[in-house]
């Protein structure tokens, strides 16, 4: 889902429920009138709010078989290479012994998966972004436990500031506020 | 879920991400600190040594080559291996428990390994040169025996601190961002907010972490279990009595959990005391750490039975031989001390009066880390001194620089961990509030 461009003059409208629940009954509400481009946010992961917002991906689960192939494949590769490339023959052992090429291999297989999953699930989410529009919002804070925000991103079809503004009052938030866009570069 | 329980729960909750902030306890923190630069001074002092008199200012001596090096790079990564299962294998089981010590046991990971790993690089002889063990192309051409243990070592021990450095960080990303955010002041606004990249909690976000985090712990575990199998199979490598035998593998893997449990009971114990977290760390996690304590315990003593009837059934002299080094020779304290101090006081684990008693667990744990050292040093000592070569027998002594040594690695190991615990969240608080909605009371979380 992509961002609205920074030069608009908002970037959305931000709206705080005191409950997970409550949150989740509002990201579908939101997209039963027909809004696409919004995000919900929680201090904490909760599964029904992905469910809710029809999030579905199986992205980093690839990435990681793929990752753990090309480790494997590099693990034994590089073995197979070297031992042709420089040749150690002690004791009419055989050149390409693959029970004591596993270990490396294994090992290899491990960290491109591990390293694949992870680094891809940051790039995936766009991190490391050490500003967002957001930040500015002064109520916006993970730190209290029961803050759950959903926003409605100004590049939705059907985003207008006022009435947007008045669905989500609708919905029953604590709070509506406008989250302008930053000036920092992005 | 009453709305009372429930803010009483979030409010215990809260108290962990304010801890790195305002730190409540400073004089006992800094004692330990005092103490921990102590032993780091001890580690510089005798590493230097090492580098600029070589290893023979160890005791090590052909035939005793691994002394205290080797059994304390096992001694060490083994300790390291219950953090990984402890956060793993209980988040994949559901177990939501495990969010109360996943954190810091994962912590003492992280530095029980650089320990680890900081061993046989040290033990290399020319240690500035430990970099010929990676594959790298090098103007001589040459490349690594990857047929070598020593450099399955390499690839072990660096995925191992990789993965779990990785794993230990993405698993503290949304407590640091719960830290920035309520962090006054200009400096920790800053490094919090760069240590937690900008994360901020999207369900999107949320949804890929949960799979790459899912993902890393499956990976994991038998990541585990090949290190320490690994280092069993490096011993049988070599043709040295007593090393071979089949369980070596399991019964490594099971006395690293052992130890490792050990340590985390220790920790758990001293954290809960010193940081007031009595909420979090209830009763109930150290009757369950006191459990797993037993059971791998137990499983442990099954290895030590089973390597003693392999050894007589096997009936080849030289390995009934060592058998019996290690029951009546030079260095029969080690087998009775680790026999002796590693399943004695375990028996009292059965009594759940003890298990919930703090200071009875953490002396258990003591005695189980004092005594699975006795044993990594025993496994050495024992067989190495007296080999097939009855020309090559001799005696291994200790020097002060080995001991030096270890307890500067102690340093190295307690120094970053106390810092953890003064500057960053000690308990994973997202996951104790998740775990809090989905079962409705921390004590049941």
């Amino acid at each position: 889902m992509r961002e609205p461009r920074p030069g608009g003059d908002l970037f959305g409208l931000l709206a705080e429920f005191d409950r997970p629940e409550r949150l989740v009954e509002a990201v579908k509400r939101a997209r039963k009138a027909g809004f696409t481009a919004m995000e919900a946010y929680s201090p904490y992961p909760v599964e029904e709010l992905t469910e809710a917002l029809g999030f579905e991906e199986n992205i980093v689960p690839w990435l990681t078989l793929a990752g753990g192939i090309f480790g494997a494949a590099l693990g034994y590769g590089l073995q197979l290479y070297t031992n042709y490339a420089y040749p150690i023959e002690i004791g009419g052992r055989p050149l390409y012994p693959w029970q004591s090429f596993m270990l490396i291999t294994f090992e290899l297989t491990v960290l491109f998966a591990v390293l694949s999953a992870i680094f891809g699930m940051l790039l995936l989410n766009r991190l490391p972004r050490l500003h967002h529009p957001l930040f500015d919002i002064e109520a916006f804070q993970l730190g209290q436990s029961d803050k759950f925000f959903l926003i409605i991103l100004s590049n939705d079809e059907r985003f207008h500031s006022k009435r947007t503004r008045t669905f989500l009052d609708m919905l029953d938030p604590v709070r509506v506020e406008a989250v302008e866009h930053t000036e920092q570069p992005e | 879920m009453s709305e009372k329980i429930r803010k009483r729960d979030a409010a215990a909750a809260e108290r962990i991400t304010r801890i790195p902030l305002k730190y409540p306890a400073p004089r006992a923190w800094w004692i330990c600190f005092a103490f921990s630069l102590l032993l780091l001074l001890s580690f510089a002092v005798s590493a230097a040594v090492l580098l600029i008199s070589g290893v023979g200012v160890w005791g090590n001596n052909i035939p005793v080559n691994w002394g205290l090096a080797i059994a304390n790079y096992i001694w060490f990564l083994g300790i390291g291996h219950a953090g990984t299962l402890i956060s793993a294998m209980l988040l994949l089981l559901g177990a939501h428990w495990r969010n109360s010590l996943n954190r810091f046991a994962e912590a003492m990971t992280l530095f029980a390994v650089i320990c680890a790993g900081l061993y046989p690089i040290l033990h290399l002889g020319r240690p500035w040169f430990f970099y010929w063990i990676a594959p790298y192309p090098n103007t001589m051409t040459i490349s690594p025996q990857f047929k070598s243990p020593l450099s399955w070592d390499f690839f072990a021990v660096l995925t191992y601190l990789t993965v779990s450095i990785l794993f230990w960080y993405i698993g503290i990303i949304p407590d640091l961002a719960a830290v920035r955010d309520r962090a006054k002041r200009r400096w920790q606004q800053v490094i919090y907010g760069l240590a937690a990249l900008g994360w901020r909690g999207s369900a999107r976000h949320w949804a890929r972490w949960n799979q790459a985090y899912r993902l890393t712990a499956a990976i994991a575990i038998p990541l585990v279990v090949s290190v320490h199998s690994e280092i069993s199979l490096l011993f049988a490598a070599g043709p040295i009595p007593g090393w071979t035998s089949t369980v070596f593998p399991p019964y490594f893997v099971l006395g690293a959990a052992f130890s490792g449990f050990a340590v985390v009971a220790m920790i758990a114990v001293v954290l809960r005391h010193a940081l007031g977290l009595g909420m979090l760390v209830t009763d109930r996690h150290l009757d369950l750490l006191g459990r797993f304590l037993l059971a791998t315990g137990l499983m442990t003593a099954y290895g030590y039975v089973a390597e003693a009837f392999d050894s007589l059934y096997g009936g080849e002299l030289q390995d009934v031989g060592t058998l019996m080094d290690r029951l009546v020779g030079a260095y029969a304290f080690s087998y009775w001390g680790a026999v002796i101090l590693n399943f004695l006081p375990l028996q009292l684990l059965w009594f759940e009066s003890v298990r919930r008693q703090p200071l009875m667990l953490f002396l258990i744990g003591l005695s189980v880390t004092i005594g699975m050292w006795f044993e990594r040093y025993m496994l050495l000592t024992t067989s190495l001194y007296r080999d097939y070569l009855v020309s090559s027998w001799g005696q291994y002594h200790t020097s002060v620089w080995e001991w030096g040594l270890y307890a500067g690695m102690l340093g190295v190991f307690l120094t970053p961990f106390l810092l953890f615990v003064r500057f960053l969240p000690v308990i994973s608080t997202f996951e104790v509030e998740e775990a809090l909605r989905e079962t409705g009371d921390l004590r049941h979380a």
